[in-house]
């Protein structure tokens, strides 16, 4: 497959996992696109595995506002990440070792071209439905530019039609930090049985502030001494045990040169950049339905950004609809259950599938 | 979701090309757009800032978008709408002035219902001392939603201040055309205004 950088996948592997099933004309198909840290694994567990649940398990099952005893959900793992879908840690089929710094940069257009791919595999010929929150949000709308007749609805939720320069500038801050580990060895630390993890864990740490909320941080560590004043830089502050958790636990189970890459992927998306800015001009190929969520307290994709993208499609008179939820918790709402946000999507597909 | 049909909707209706492109403020469940929709095969969106206004009309099928219509019609280009219409909500609005203004920027046609205040009912209620409590203002003065009640004649001569072309008004009472004296005996009106 050729790629956005005009480097060729000679060949690839997916990872997906499906649930429910497959109606007999192949129409009842949601595509579950997944944001920078996530996998093919959105919902159920693994059976006698603890704390096993897909990362959308409260949006994704049985009953659930993404009804799998009605619809056929299928999560992806994208290319260049590392649940199982060919990545930087997988094995140059030229070389036999890992592919490290010489996996291409892919783009959110790559992921949708390979997922189309997916979807032929499947011989789904158009899904119901592709839905995705942040940078997942990204590749819905994505897919109903690039393959407007293979999607019936998109699902648009705390995206932004691409980032700016603070969100870039995060991400560069992230970057850094895994790239000027000395165990990274420009990308090829595999071969070198090491792992960035010190910049891993930074990077980590950088973006989780960026998914919370002030004020949620604020409400949920405060100020708050973990014991005391101890004039040492161990961690003192609640809030930064809790940064340094998320950083070690990321570590564990992410592979630095996707971190890399994904971000890099979040930096480069920019539908309207083709047609000179024009957002309305790149989503007229658009044909589908779209429902866009956002939520008020998102720094991040801030609801401005939802909206840049409501309005490129109400100038396009696209049906589209859009929910502006309350929610306390910054970008990370996307992957909890405020009431109104799962009311939304239930009501949106509910009345889809009649 | 049950759809629930006000007495305004068919003269609305009637002002409606078909295959329109209507925008439908305050539209809560989207009962008028899926009206429109059906009879007239409009096609548009609701602008709705309740959250239950939002789902009911995501569940009816209705476009909508979720927005504060004090801060404007910002997102909508001028003329991108055959008609903007604002359905029994005008006397709710703190910026009366300013979304007439809007309505016309963003729609050829603007089209305005609101009850009507110098119905006969509302009169004798004020001249006995209280405020007026009826069918189409079934509120109390202290739990109601409505700022700016007018009259028929008070929206007349506010067309006129603002120069704003009144190309037809319909005057209703119990669901019937009300042509005699329709300031004291109609109960809702509904005006399709251009700009002059």
């Amino acid at each position: 497959m050729a790629l956005s950088s005009g480097a060729v996948m000679p060949s690839f592997e997916l990872a997906y996992e499906t649930y429910g099933t497959l109606n007999a004309s192949r129409s009842n198909a949601i595509l579950v696109c997944h944001a920078l840290n996530a996998s093919h694994h959105v919902a159920g567990t693994y059976a006698g595995v603890a704390e096993s649940e897909g990362w959308w398990d409260n949006m994704i099952g049985p009953g659930k506002p993404v009804d799998t005893d009605r619809y056929f959900v299928i999560g992806v793992n994208n290319l260049g990440s590392c649940f199982g879908s060919t990545g930087p840690a997988s094995t140059h089929p030229a070389t036999g070792k890992p592919w490290g710094a010489d996996f291409p940069i892919v783009t959110v257009e790559d992921w949708v071209d390979a997922q189309a791919r997916l979807a032929d595999h499947l011989d789904i010929e158009r899904f119901f439905a592709v839905m995705g929150g942040s940078l997942g949000g990204m590749q819905a709308l994505s897919w109903s530019i690039r393959y407007p007749k293979r999607i019936a609805n998109a699902l648009v939720i705390a995206a932004a039609p691409n980032l700016s320069a603070q969100n870039i500038a995060f991400n560069e801050v992230a970057r850094a930090a895994i790239m000027t580990d000395p165990e990274f060895y420009g990308g090829h630390y595999y071969e070198h049985g090491t792992k960035p993890d010190r910049g891993l864990r930074v990077a980590r740490m950088i973006g989780h502030i960026t998914y919370i909320s002030d004020e949620q941080m604020a409400e949920k560590f405060g100020r708050q001494l973990r014991e005391g004043l101890n004039f040492s830089f161990a961690p003192e502050f609640q809030i930064e045990s809790y940064l340094r958790h998320q950083g070690e636990k990321f570590a564990e189970y992410f592979d630095a040169n996707t971190y890399l890459r994904i971000t890099k992927a979040l930096d480069y998306f920019d539908p309207a950049k083709g047609a000179n800015g024009d957002l309305a001009r790149a989503l007229s190929p658009a044909t589908c339905r779209f429902l866009v969520i956002a939520f008020t307290t998102d720094w991040r994709f801030t609801p401005a950004r939802s909206r840049e993208i409501v309005k490129a499609l109400v100038d396009n008179q696209r049906d589209v609809s859009y929910a502006e939820i309350v929610a306390p918790h910054g970008h990370d709402a996307f992957l909890l259950d405020t009431p109104q946000y799962h009311a939304v999507l239930r009501a949106y597909l509910d009345k889809a599938a009649r | 979701m049950t759809l629930s049909m006000r007495p305004d909707f068919s003269t609305i209706a009637g002002w409606i090309s078909p295959g329109a492109r209507v925008l439908d403020l305050g539209c809560y469940d989207g009962s008028l757009l899926a009206h429109l929709s059906a009879s007239r095969g409009a096609r548009g969106y609701g602008i709705e800032i309740d959250d239950e206004g939002v789902v009911a009309s995501i569940g009816n099928g209705v476009n909508v978008l979720q927005s504060d219509l004090e801060s404007g019609l910002a997102g909508f280009d001028d003329r991108s709408f055959d008609s903007v219409i604002l359905s029994q909500t005008l006397q709710a609005m703190r910026r009366v002035e300013a979304i007439v203004d809007e309505m016309l920027r963003v729609g050829r046609e603007a089209i305005v219902s609101f009850p009507n205040f110098g119905h006969w009912s509302h009169r004798t209620q004020v001249l006995q001392g209280r405020m007026p409590v009826s069918p189409s203002i079934p509120y109390q003065w202290y739990n109601t939603p409505n700022i700016h009640l007018c009259t028929v004649d008070d929206f007349d001569a506010f067309c006129t201040e603002r120069k704003v072309h009144v190309v037809e008004r319909v005057v209703l009472h119990q669901a019937r055309r009300v042509r005699l004296l329709p300031n004291l005996l109609g109960s809702l009106a509904i005006y399709r205004l251009r700009s002059a």
